[in-house]
């Protein structure tokens, strides 16, 4: 049974395109599902640097799926998803 | 309101659009084109009724992006034009705001309102509640007079169904000196002569139509001309980026600044001077002080609070004493304040040695558009290091802090902080004006931002994990005094 991991990007763009916000998932997470999730700050993924592509960030990594336009709510709705579709 | 929410997306990711058009070989033409490329033919319509609404209110907030004003836009005139006007004028504009028409969506007037739920009970405790006979039963119903209501809201606390309810505007709501009123169609219009430019507006629409005009163009404009501008950062922006605030002084300067200047370092003369005013003071009987940095709250003193000032500090902002530094080492230099809020826009206006304002919010804008990773980057040393007190300024209670810092003990401090200017927090401090003296304390902290300066309206980190970055990064700073020896 492997965690689902949970990458937020702390990367200059996605920092000040939202992700400075999705900083309360580092601590709603381990809460929430002590055993299930992993979660971390990363470096720039390197989904911004392409033309405009920071219209879409933030970029929030879970497992090998990328999040665009990441919130608090879609992540955690994301991690549901993955539970119950029975991934742990 | 989450300030992290969609309207504040769009915004930065059209300000990061514009910057980009300013660097590129075309900049009327691309900046002209921006609302086409982020809304192309035939794509979804995300927020508003059809896709030339959506372009419109994007050119609109480029418009505001260029430092001019909506109010003297004529729509004939293409934005390329808007474009090459900016570059023209040699001063920012006055009047600190704009509110964006087309954005605005001219919310219903702020009024009591009786929903669905009203069961027209027996008791009718809100017929009753009603001091101003506003409130009657018609056809089993409650029905509120909109011309005798005063919305005391008082039937809405009554109604045990909870059926009243307040519909508030939410521009208006969140201004405390009522500097906002609505014209014949509905829009929101600021009158200057009482707004104290707090921002809170900018803040609390969920459109996102009031905005700052800002000085971004200006200040690109200096230095693409080869010009030596300075930069004299706030202490809250160390908590902002996911870096140091070493690497953000590299950032920085790779961002087109030629020197970056910590407006810490006067922060440590405020902090040294206000502490010998206040044991002055407190020597000659005064009951009480308050501070004197925050721009929102001199604003307000001068348009609305005149009675407090005998007991305002004499003191200057930190942003004062810093900018006299820099311009009399450098008076050929350009200098820009860099802020974590719409108020200072103002100081800077009104102060000859500061020539422009660039917004935290503007900043990361320009990270972006310049690809400049903070985090990779080497750290730079600041020729002068500012002391731990002076670096805690933008924390709540830390201009208090280190005014007691300063003091060394000599004299008796009890500080009392009022956390945001509100309709309230204005009341309480018109009452201490009146009565002379202030039960809660003796020097009164006054943050026009809810959390302190990191609690600005154009930050970009939230305050938790701004203020923990901060003051992990000063414990081990010097401090601005060693404490006493008793
Ligand atoms: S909150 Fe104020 S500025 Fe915003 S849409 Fe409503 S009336 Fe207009
Ligand atoms: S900036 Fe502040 S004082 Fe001015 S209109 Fe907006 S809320 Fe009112
Ligand atoms: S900053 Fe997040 S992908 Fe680059």
């Amino acid at each position: 049974m492997s965690k689902i991991e949970v990458k937020i990007c702390m990367g200059t763009t996605c920092f000040v395109m939202g992700a400075s916000h999705l900083q309360e998932l580092v601590e709603i997470l381990p809460a929430k599902y002590p055993d299930t999730v992993d979660v971390m700050g990363v470096p720039c993924l390197d989904l911004c640097s392409n033309e405009s592509k920071y219209t879409n960030a933030p970029y929030v990594k879970i497992n090998d799926e990328i999040i665009s336009d990441a919130t608090t709510e879609k992540v955690l709705k994301h991690i549901e998803r993955l539970l119950e579709d029975g991934q742990e | 309101m989450d300030k992290n929410n969609q309207a504040q997306h769009l915004k930065r990711e059209i300000l990061v659009r514009t910057i980009e058009a300013f660097l590129s070989d075309n900049y009327p033409e691309n900046t002209r084109l921006i609302a086409y490329d982020m809304r192309p033919q035939g794509c979804e319509v995300p927020y508003r009724c059809c896709i030339h609404k959506e372009r419109d209110v994007i050119q609109h907030r480029i418009i505001a992006n260029l430092g001019l004003s909506m109010e003297e836009i004529d729509e004939r005139k293409l934005l390329s034009d808007y474009a090459k006007k900016a570059l023209e004028r040699t001063e920012p504009e006055k009047d600190v705001l704009t509110v964006l028409e087309t954005a605005c969506q001219a919310c219903v007037p702020s009024r009591m309102f009786v929903t669905d739920l009203c069961q027209g009970c027996v008791a009718r405790p809100c017929v009753e509640s009603c001091k101003f006979g506003a409130i009657s039963i018609q056809n089993g119903r409650s029905v509120i007079d909109g011309s005798k209501c005063k919305n005391c809201t008082k039937c809405m606390q009554v109604c045990p169904y909870h059926a009243i309810v307040k519909i508030v505007v939410p521009c208006e709501d969140a201004c405390p000196v009522g500097a906002i009123t609505k014209d014949e169609g509905g829009h929101a219009t600021i009158d200057f002569d009482k707004c104290i430019t707090c921002g809170k507006c900018v803040a609390a629409c969920p459109f996102g139509a009031i905005h700052e005009k800002s000085q971004i163009i200006d200040i690109l404009k200096k230095m693409q001309e080869g010009k030596k501008v300075i930069a004299m950062i706030a202490p809250s922006i160390a908590g902002q980026l996911p870096c140091s605030i070493y690497q953000l002084h590299t950032a920085l300067l790779k961002s087109g600044f030629s020197e970056v200047v910590e407006v810490a370092q006067g922060a440590d003369i405020t902090a040294t001077n206000e502490a010998k005013e206040f044991k002055e003071r407190m020597e000659k009987g005064d009951k009480f002080m308050t501070t004197s940095c925050c721009a929102g709250y001199n604003n307000l003193i001068e348009q609305h609070l005149p009675e407090i000032k005998p007991f305002v500090s004499s003191t200057k902002t930190p942003l004062y004493y810093t900018a006299e530094l820099v311009k009399k080492d450098n008076p050929e230099a350009i200098t820009v304040f860099l802020s974590p809020c719409v108020a200072k826009r103002r100081e800077c206006l009104d102060n000859p040695n500061i020539d422009y304002l660039l917004s935290y919010e503007e900043m990361g804008a320009l990270f972006i558009a310049k690809k400049i990773e903070v985090s990779t980057l080497d750290p730079t040393p600041f020729k002068v290091e500012a002391s731990r007190e002076g670096r805690n300024f933008g924390l709540l209670g830390g201009v208090a802090k280190s005014v007691e810092v300063a003091d060394a003990g000599q004299t008796e401090i009890k500080p009392h902080i009022i956390n945001g200017l509100n309709k309230q927090s204005i009341r309480e401090l018109r009452g201490y004006a009146k009565k002379g003296e202030c039960e809660m304390g003796n020097l009164v902290e006054v943050m026009c931002c809810e959390g302190g300066c990191i609690g600005g309206n154009c930050c970009v980190n939230s305050v938790k994990t701004a203020s923990k970055a901060i003051t992990e990064f000063t414990k081990d700073c010097k401090p601005l005094k060693e404490p006493p020896t008793k």
